[in-house]
């Protein structure tokens, strides 16, 4: 940090001329990266539709105020469909995560060369496809319905849940292993009573976790047909039925709420 | 009288008996209730284990050619919709983390800003898109909001967070030299919160690159367009493709971005 002198004062300047000169090249090269990707952006936008918006957005508001309350009756079952999806699918994705996870934990791994690349494959391909793919995949298998979101939010979780408990699995006190190990317990043994006890709590934070983001996203695997609410919100949309969307709209905040508030409770009482 | 042998049993997990039975008794009257209540179409999936054979098989191989043109287009979409999409975000995120962190913020600003993160945090990107692209057509653009906007919700509550966390006394330090506001945030608040601010940035660009690739399922532009496009052909080579794309992409920047934040911490 100079001290720089000018005709007959000194002042002080955060940075030397050498620092200043790179910062405005980055910021100068960030301008153009960005007004270059906006540019490309812009040149496949009708600027019509965009300068428009606000008065859709109000049009759109105002077909959407008197909420349909009573509408919310037939949501009852959609709803009850979605907390099943992401309750069921983070079960069987955290299930599957748990061997997936020791086959590509460091220390537990039977085979580094060839176990432990394949399990973290399916890891990392788990965790790059968003659940919404999965379910369109999915969709296009089994068919529409809340079996195909169940099977999207399992495999969706399997990589996230898996990834955080491989490094849990590296992270865990050696001695404890070892003293397991001293009492000549086979491999068996030392997984249940050496390995198991220290990832429990975890596991457990993981799974709670995992399945407050399943709720928000089972909320949208419906859109492309998977089960839940999305169905609701995609028909009612495609009916421009916007006093019923609100409803849909005010039940998936509720629903999360509710979720958010019953994690944060779980977790209290457990951990 | 001595061949009563002494075992060991493992403490089980929840000490209350009752408690035990209970939990174990509702857990299955709810799968039991959901087992009941959920439909499944035996028929419709044995009609799609064939499609689902296809789909696999497309994988081998898959095929990157026939429409490549689109699979290009639509990644190179994607990359410039998640570049603007995050520089915009970071931007708006600023003022309201800023506004959002308790130490810096007077209550009414403050309750304000939370109320904004929460708003973005609740809705997923993609009903947020499908609001987009209603108001301001397909393409692109929609899908650049959509991100902008759930890039709010992520950045503003976790830098807010670290905002919370700074050294006072560094803080208190440029407040006594007689700083203007801004002053003070700039020599007093920035260097603090910088490592956690640049990690957070690289962070929410490999997450704004994922989300892309969904939200143009709804018609937000980028990759999604083309996975869904191929889907809807029943192009499952062209799909598959597209899919592996995706994988590997979101490899490389969640590789280089692991290596960036190490770098920088």
């Amino acid at each position: 940090m100079p001290i720089i002198k000018q005709k007959d004062y000194k002042t002080w300047k955060k940075f030397d001329r050498k620092r200043d000169l790179q910062n405005w090249l980055c910021w100068f090269l960030g301008t153009l990266i960005f007004s270059f990707c906006f540019g490309l952006i812009s040149s496949k936008t009708i600027w019509f539709y965009v300068f428009d918006s606000h008065n859709e957005a109000l049009d759109l508001l105002g077909r959407m105020f008197p909420p349909e309350t009573n509408y919310f009756l037939t949501l009852i079952k959609p709803i009850w469909d979605t907390l099943n999806i992401a309750t069921i699918g983070t079960t069987i994705g955290t299930l599957i995560a748990i061997p997936l996870a020791f086959l590509s934990a460091n220390n537990t791994t039977p085979s580094k060369k060839f176990l432990r690349p394949l399990a973290l494959f399916c890891i990392v391909s788990s965790r790059s496809i968003n659940s919404v793919i999965w379910a369109l995949l999915l969709v296009a298998v089994v068919g529409p319905g809340v079996l195909a979101g169940i099977i999207a939010i399992g495999l969706r979780s399997i990589g996230f849940c898996g990834k955080l408990l491989y490094e849990a699995i590296e992270e865990i006190d050696e001695n404890q292993i070892e003293a397991i190990e001293a009492t000549g317990a086979n491999k068996a043994q030392i997984m249940t009573f050496g390995i198991v006890p220290q990832i429990l709590p975890v596991f457990t934070s993981i799974s709670i976790y995992r399945w407050d983001i399943n709720i928000r996203e089972a909320t949208v695997v419906g859109l492309v047909g998977a089960g839940g609410i999305g169905i609701e919100l995609d028909a009612q949309i495609g009916d421009l039925a916007w006093a019923k969307v609100s409803v849909i709209l005010l039940a998936i905040v509720v629903a999360v709420v509710f979720s958010e508030w019953i994690t944060a409770k779980i977790r209290r009482f457990i951990l | 009288m001595n061949d009563k042998k002494v075992i060991w049993k493992r403490k089980p997990l929840i000490k209350n008996r009752l408690l035990r039975i209970g939990l174990i008794l509702l857990i299955s009257t709810y799968l039991l209730s959901v087992f009941l209540t959920t439909e499944i179409d035996w028929q419709r999936i044995l009609e799609g284990i064939p499609r689902g054979k296809n789909f696999i098989f497309a994988f081998f191989p898959p095929d990157f050619i026939t429409r490549s043109d689109e699979i290009l287009a639509g990644i190179f979409e994607s990359l410039w919709m998640t570049i603007v999409a995050t520089i915009v975000g970071i931007l708006i995120s600023i003022p309201v983390s800023l506004g959002a962190a308790k130490n810096i913020a007077p209550k009414f600003v403050y309750f304000l800003s939370r109320g904004v993160i929460t708003l973005s945090r609740s809705f997923q990107e993609v009903i947020l898109a499908i609001f987009f692209v209603k108001l301001m057509g397909f393409g692109p653009f929609a899908g650049m909001v959509t991100l902008s906007l759930s890039t709010i919700g992520f950045f503003a509550k976790l830098l807010s967070e670290d905002i919370e966390d700074i050294n006072k006394s560094q803080a208190e330090a440029i407040k006594s030299t007689g700083s203007s506001w801004f002053q003070w945030v700039n020599y007093g608040v920035q260097p603090q919160v910088m490592p956690r601010f640049i990690g957070l940035s690289l962070y929410r660009l490999d997450i704004n690159f994922r989300e892309s690739a969904v939200i143009g399922i709804v018609g937000g532009g980028g990759i999604g367009s083309t996975l869904n496009t191929a889907f809807d052909r029943y192009e499952f080579e062209t799909a598959a493709a597209v899919l592996i794309v995706i994988i590997s992409i979101v490899m490389i920047v969640e590789y280089t971005s692991s290596h960036l934040r190490k770098l920088i911490k």
